[in-house]
């Protein structure tokens, strides 16, 4: 990968959430807790498998000498990729995977509109394509906050649990990485500390709903957009990545 | 009289809606078939399941999510289907996580490498085709419904799996060695899903004369290996058959004897994967409890707020 392309490496930046987030939530493929929500998370993952695919193939382009989709999901190595580290946790059980998809989806909603109005004619065409998956990704995720954490004395427990575990993970979605700014100065990309406002704002009333706290916690991890990730990253790559790394350069 | 009015439905094509009289045996057997399919959709989820997280492409992860996905929609229609004779879906799970109810055999086979994602579309989407075409067209209205949607889905699968046997023929050989290996394991296992022989299958002929079934086993079974031979053929791969010929007389197919005693053994429970299979359902449905839990006493809490207070 070439650096100091920070077009190229804001596509890997979306490229890789998606991915790794659709990586994540096709763990679950048969595991689901009632077979409509294995089919509910499936859904959400084949969203953003499909949306991964296009910002891949739209990176390969930028690419010198231009790349794959595939090269670029399964052949870099880990430092390499952009996702955000909130993607990457694992999904633990369902209320942690409920409580990622909220923190993520609740950002979404209005970083994509912000992408929408970016002078990049594709990230803005995806965003768009985009919007309408992630309206229903985050009705998904805020009804489960409220029905997890309005349930039973058990799921509120988990659930607040879940939303404490993932919190000091929200914090890198708001921190511009140096390609984040150089789209925001140079091609109107989202600008992220504004957009913090309209995310608590959007959290806020499905806590009450939920009867759930939001959590305070202040201090914030970051790293997976500019390459440093956890120690799940590894593992999660060395699955998606085997065949292509036992099996170089071959067509499936 | 419903008993011959029943019977005169059934001679006249009609179709037996959940509402109408029918024979208590009828009603058994729609439910221990129907609710064998749903739990074979949902099992059948697992070994494929095994290969989501590493599929060699984008493109093939996707493909396999929602052939997945499908798989799930299925059992969801069937259980609905199996519902309308009066039996609930939690019901129906009990049975399946107890083991007292089975599912198809197949399943208990373990998925080993990549290719085993094509053979299975090919092979086992292929055989459950021809045991459900004719299932279209099953006495019992809302299987035949569910089946009709069900089927358009499954021929879809059977081409994507080709489509992956295919470009691994064409590969490398190491490509090529994954496909033939694919094949010797999951071809025996496929003919062995059409059930036993005729002559030694319990329900069938009741089954066919309540129009539940349409096709014999063997006559199926025949059907299948008359359609996979030539497309093995066309795949360069070997059908690990050395029986196998074309017999002119017939017009179909001659192949060797299938192994009952290893189909009887994996039914008993004795197959390579029954114990993870069971293991990973039970597991998720106990996982999934307080879930499910959860769910229920939001919606009961929800009616309560919106109830007006009795006084
Ligand atoms: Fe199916
Ligand atoms: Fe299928």
């Amino acid at each position: 990968m070439s650096m100091g392309n920070e077009q190229l490496e804001y596509a890997l930046h979306l490229a890789d959430n998606a991915l790794i987030l659709g990586q994540r939530l096709g763990e679950w493929c048969g595991h689901g807790p009632v077979l409509e929500q294995d089919i509910a998370m499936t859904n959400i993952a084949l969203d953003y498998i499909g949306r991964a695919r296009l910002l891949y193939q739209y990176a390969a382009g930028m690419c010198a000498p231009e790349s794959t989709e595939d090269q670029l999901a399964f052949m870099r190595n880990e430092w390499e990729y952009r996702n955000v580290l909130l993607a990457e946790q694992p999904n633990g059980d369902f209320a942690q995977t409920v409580a990622r998809q909220f923190y993520i989806e609740a950002f979404q909603i209005d970083y994509l509109k912000a992408l929408q109005q970016s002078g990049d004619a594709t990230f803005s065409a995806i965003a768009e394509k985009s919007i309408k998956e992630t309206a229903y990704h985050f009705k998904w995720a805020s009804e489960w906050v409220i029905r997890l954490g309005d349930g039973t004395d058990v799921s509120h427990r988990k659930m607040q649990d879940a939303l404490e575990t993932l919190w000091p993970y929200t914090g890198e979605l708001f921190r511009e990485a140096p390609y984040e700014s150089w789209m925001r100065k140079n091609l109107n990309g989202p600008d992220l500390a504004a957009l913090y406002t309209a995310w608590s704002a959007r959290l806020q009333p499905v806590f009450t709903l939920a009867g759930l706290e939001l959590p305070a916690g202040q201090w914030m991890q970051e790293g997976g957009k500019t390459g440093r990730h956890t120690e799940h990253m590894g593992y999660l790559l060395a699955e998606m990545q085997f065949m292509q790394r036992a099996y170089p350069g071959l067509e499936w | 009289m419903p008993a011959q009015l029943f019977e005169e439905r059934i001679e006249g094509e009609e179709k037996i809606e959940p509402r109408d009289w029918m024979p208590e045996e009828y009603r058994r057997t729609l439910i221990r078939q129907i609710s064998q399919h749903a739990h074979s959709e949902i099992v059948g989820m697992l070994p494929e399941g095994n290969w989501v997280t590493r599929a060699p492409s984008l493109k093939r992860k996707a493909i396999l999510l929602a052939k997945i996905q499908d798989e799930a929609g299925h059992g969801l229609y069937l259980y609905a289907a199996c519902e309308t004779l009066g039996v609930s879906r939690e019901d129906l799970l009990s049975e399946l996580h107890s083991g007292k109810a089975k599912y198809s055999s197949i399943f208990n086979y373990p998925a080993l490498s990549w290719a085993d994602m094509g053979a299975i579309g090919w092979l086992v989407d292929g055989a459950a085709i021809m045991n459900q075409i004719p299932l279209c067209r099953t006495s019992y209205g809302p299987y035949a419904r569910a089946m009709v949607r069900i089927c358009k889905e499954e021929s879809f699968h059977q081409r994507q799996g080709y489509e992956i046997m295919l470009t691994l023929s064409r590969g490398t050989e190491v490509q090529k060695q994954m496909a033939q290996d694919a094949l010797n394991r999951w071809w025996w296992p496929s003919l062995m899903m059409f059930g036993p022989g005729d002559a030694d299958s319990v329900h069938s002929l009741q089954n066919l004369r309540w129009k539940i079934k349409r096709f014999s086993n063997d006559e199926l079974r025949q059907r299948f290996v008359d359609m996979t031979v030539p497309q093995a053929e066309l795949l360069g791969l070997n059908i690990p058959d050395p029986l196998l010929r074309w017999n002119p007389d017939r017009n179909h197919y001659d192949f060797g004897p299938i192994d009952w005693d290893e189909f009887w053994n994996v039914v008993r429970g004795n197959g390579p994967c029954n114990r993870e299979r069971l293991h990973d359902r039970v597991n998720a449905h106990e996982e999934g409890a307080w879930v499910r839990d959860a769910a229920i006493a939001h919606a009961i809490k929800q009616r309560n707020r919106q109830a007006p207070v009795a006084s």
